[in-house]
């Protein structure tokens, strides 16, 4: 193997950091889902590569990343129905003109 | 250094170019199409890494599905040309501190830590054979019960979607009503009480 497992990792700080980045700067709603999407896949190209070069008789690594997969299809699904939700009622998916839940 | 490692870099450099340009452009469709070249460069990842299924699997749940769902929610909430309002300098500045500054401290750990190699030397192949008796499993290590959370979990979210999308109608103005004139006989004898004396005038 050419290629040493700390190498994986820093593809993937460097992903999960971008996409922070994003979260910070972004204040459109859309935009910062898809700062998480990106968050969450470096999460998991982390839980792959551990499994593929420290264990690579077991499988668990594949399971967690696999449900990761799952449960961020269903959080990405019920973010876009509140999204739209709130779109209807505002006209807006700016996170700084919604002031219902302030003071 | 050999082809392997050569793949590796111009995936990983593919990955994160993509996703700077997905944090950072002003257009938010392009936004949206950069982060889609991202996902599947994460999917050629796993390909590299011999995990087929977790490829296929990334491919199809989000390149197949997530980033089209946020691409319809684009075209329902913004005209398509239009360009988000840049962030102001002071949290550009501020953001690019901190991120820096997290990217730095994660690496001198990682680079520091010296991970011990793995104790067997047997090959890391996942048959998607393996992976179906594992999570259908219900003795050790199966994973079974995750499963069935797992689809619960889908289920009360498809379920939370359809409630919260849902447009609710305001108090008085009942979707029947609007079918009224077409067929005026039954139906409409609960909705509207003067009608319904017309119609039993009609009747006698």
């Amino acid at each position: 193997m050419s290629i040493p497992l700390t190498h994986i990792l820093f593809v993937s700080t460097a992903l999960f950091f971008i996409g922070t980045y994003g979260l910070f700067t972004r204040r459109n709603l859309i935009t910062m889902l898809m700062s998480i999407e990106l968050i969450l896949n470096s999460v998991n190209i982390n839980f792959v590569a551990f499994n593929k070069y420290l264990y690579p008789d077991k499988l668990n690594g594949v399971f967690f990343s696999l449900f990761i997969i799952t449960v961020a299809a269903a959080e990405a699904a019920v973010a876009i129905a509140i999204i739209i939700n709130l779109y209807r009622n505002h006209r807006s998916i700016d996170v700084e003109d919604v002031k219902e839940m302030k003071n | 250094m050999d082809a392997s490692a050569i793949i590796f870099y111009l995936i990983s450099a593919f990955i994160l170019g993509t996703a700077i340009l997905a944090v950072t452009s002003q257009k938010i469709f392009r936004s949206a199409i950069w982060l889609l070249f991202s996902l599947v460069g994460v999917a050629a990842l796993y390909f590299w890494m011999q995990v087929e299924f977790v490829a296929a699997v990334q491919i199809i749940v989000y390149v197949g599905g997530v980033v089209v769902l946020i691409i319809f929610s684009i075209f329902l909430t913004h005209y398509s040309g239009s360009e988000m309002p840049k962030p102001p300098l002071k949290r550009i500045l501020f953001s690019l501190l901190a991120v820096l500054f997290g990217f730095s401290f994660s690496y001198r750990i990682i680079a520091g830590y010296g991970f011990n190699a793995a104790t067997t030397t047997k090959p890391f192949n996942v048959p998607v054979s393996a992976i179906g008796e594992q999570m259908l499993d219900t003795k050790k290590y199966g994973f079974v019960l995750p499963f069935e959370v797992v689809s619960m979990l889908l289920l009360a979210a498809m379920v939370g979607c359809i409630v919260i999308a849902m447009r609710s109608v305001p108090k008085g103005t009942s979707v029947q009503k609007q079918a009224a004139p077409i067929g005026a006989n039954d139906g409409t004898n609960k909705l509207i009480p003067e009608t319904k004396d017309l119609v039993i005038e009609d009747k006698s």
